[in-house]
């Protein structure tokens, strides 16, 4: 409205010969039949079911080539399945001790990452928060942090024991050092990455800093937390494996061990596809729940 | 009486050693129900300036008074719509408007009362049919009539409007400018509002406080704009008072204040 429009005298004008005899048309919106919308949907189904498809049985097939004859030293994927039929379809039974079927080892497996990864999940969402907002917390804690997150996870194992004295604590200790880092440098990011508009939104309104933290921070950060909370969960997976190799007792890791130690290579094969499986299935879980927590606030 | 009123305001903004002189000594008088736009080039310290009475910045000398009291920290009794709409984009519209109520009223009104207080808002801006929206999901007008809500609910003793209007079309610019000078005709707040369109400022004010360029930047001059409200704007364009204040303000910044580094 600053500028009058000016009218071009020489542009050609809409000639209006057509639009007046123009039939109307009458849009009805399209509902394809029933059917028709099922061999659609079957067809989405299949153009992501049917590559992956296709080539496991190719590597099945040349695994079985490769591995078919005598003497090879690794079991051919038939072989894998006759050995292991009993783990496949009794997970379920329980002999005592450390004699128990597969489910029972990743559950003990996936109940030492939902503790070690609950509190790595808390405590670095809070210290991520901490260094995000203070730049003296940043500037004391991040050189340490940075040095800190370069151990392996495993070198962390001797030290826990010594101080817990016990396996279960050490292995829940090295799922959360593994997933506490990343977490905390993403939450750290995310906080100081928060909108000067939000924090003068939350002065106006004057939010106290308890308020703040919960309704602005947090959704704020959200998308960058679920970035750390889903590396942390592939770390700590990839940690309790090999944690429990050396802490033993109950758990896939030493389930592998034992597998080993007894020669019964298709076990590992089983119990490899097994973690696998789990791993991916935590990732995405992690990732849906960060898709629905944070739906509005990533699109911005 | 003066309702708010900047007393002395200097800002020196510093950078190390570096220092510069944002505003100086700023002295403005505004009352009650009061219509004021603040124009000026970019980088004149209008926005510095809002951002003193709102407290989000400090002055470094001279102080802002609102009703005789020293303001110097933020808060709902002088409420800003920003020019990005700052919006929370987690929150629906009803739940962004519903944060500063709940803060606002959280002793003087029941849950809901507050309710229908947040409802009411979104009422006066025509935005109740989208209150379970989010602002991703409504226009840039829209979430800009969100945010007149949200600081109209807080009801502010002054309403602060940066730039409301600057990232919006012209169309729909034009439908917003009518829409705040009928609220405020309705609810007569006082209203401090910066801008850069000279129309916009001879339109909705009741008096312009033109800016000098910065660094150093000080009120140049002040112009009442005597016409009578309700205005319309089509009726205005050919108003002999609407044309002289109008060329008054375009001399004064393109004449006497001409933005030397424009390119």
């Amino acid at each position: 409205m600053s500028m009058p429009a000016l009218t071009n005298d020489r542009a050609p004008k809409a000639v209006p010969t057509a639009s007046t005899s123009a039939s109307v048309v009458t849009m009805t919106p399209k509902q394809p039949p029933k059917a028709e919308r099922y061999v659609k949907m079957v067809r989405e189904v299949a153009v992501r079911v049917v590559p992956p498809l296709i080539v496991l049985a190719l590597f099945l097939l040349v695994w079985e080539l490769l591995c078919r004859r005598a003497g090879s030293a690794l079991p051919p994927p038939s072989r894998v399945f006759s050995e292991t039929r009993e783990l496949i379809f009794h997970p379920f039974f329980d002999h005592g001790g450390i004699d128990k079927g597969l489910f029972w080892h990743l559950e003990a497996s996936l109940r030492r990452v939902a503790i070690g990864y609950a509190i790595a999940a808390v405590v670095g969402v809070g210290v991520g928060t901490l260094i995000g907002q203070s730049v003296w917390a940043m500037r004391g804690l991040d050189p340490i942090f940075q040095v800190l997150r370069t151990i392996p996870p495993l070198a962390w194992l001797p030290l826990s024991l010594a101080a817990f004295r016990d396996g279960q604590p050490s292995a829940i200790f090295v799922i959360f050092i593994t997933s506490v880092w990343p977490i905390i440098i993403n939450t750290a990011v995310g906080i100081r990455n928060i909108p000067q508009d939000y924090r003068n939104v939350a002065a106006v309104v004057q939010l106290n800093p308890l308020e703040f933290f919960a309704k602005i921070m947090i959704p704020a950060a959200a998308p960058y937390i679920f970035t750390g909370l889903r590396i942390g969960i592939g770390l700590s997976w990839l940690a309790i494996v090999a944690a429990e190799m050396l802490i033993g007792g109950v758990g896939i890791g030493f389930f592998i061990w034992d597998a080993w130690n007894s020669s019964h290579i298709s076990e590992i094969i089983l119990a490899l596809f097994y973690v696998g499986i789990i791993g991916f299935v935590l990732d995405r879980l992690i990732a849906f729940v960060g898709k629905i927590v944070t739906r509005g606030t990533a699109t911005n | 009486m003066a309702y708010l009123k900047l007393d002395h305001v200097d800002k020196i903004f510093t950078r190390g050693t570096a220092t510069t002189e944002v505003l100086k000594d700023i002295n403005l008088t505004i009352e009650k129900g009061e219509y004021v736009s603040i124009i000026g080039h970019s980088g004149c310290g209008k926005s510095t300036m809002l951002n003193i009475v709102a407290g989000l910045t400090t002055a470094t000398t001279g102080g802002v008074l609102l009703e005789e009291r020293e303001v110097n920290s933020p808060g709902p009794d002088r409420a800003v719509v920003f020019q990005n709409h700052s919006l929370l984009p987690w929150l629906t519209v009803y739940e962004n408007v519903r944060l500063g109520v709940d803060k606002v009223f959280a002793k003087t009104k029941t849950k809901a009362e507050r309710d229908a207080w947040t409802l009411h808002n979104l009422n006066l801006v025509q935005m109740a049919h989208a209150k379970d929206k989010r602002p991703n999901e409504i226009s840039g007008g829209m979430k800009q009539r969100v945010g007149i809500a949200r600081a109209l609910a807080m009801e502010p003793k002054v309403l602060l409007l940066d730039e409301p209007f600057g990232a919006l079309d012209a169309l729909t610019r034009a439908h917003l400018q009518d829409s705040v000078m009928a609220l405020h005709q309705k609810l007569g707040n006082t209203i401090l509002m910066i801008t850069h369109d000279v129309d916009e400022a001879v339109l909705l004010s009741d008096r312009i406080v033109m800016m000098t360029n910065g660094p150093s930047a000080h009120i140049g001059e002040v112009l009442e704009v005597a016409l009578p409200r309700p205005r319309k704007r089509l009726e205005l364009a050919t108003n002999a008072t609407y044309v002289k204040c109008r060329q008054r303000v375009l001399e004064f910044l393109y004449e006497r204040h001409r933005f030397v580094e424009a390119a």
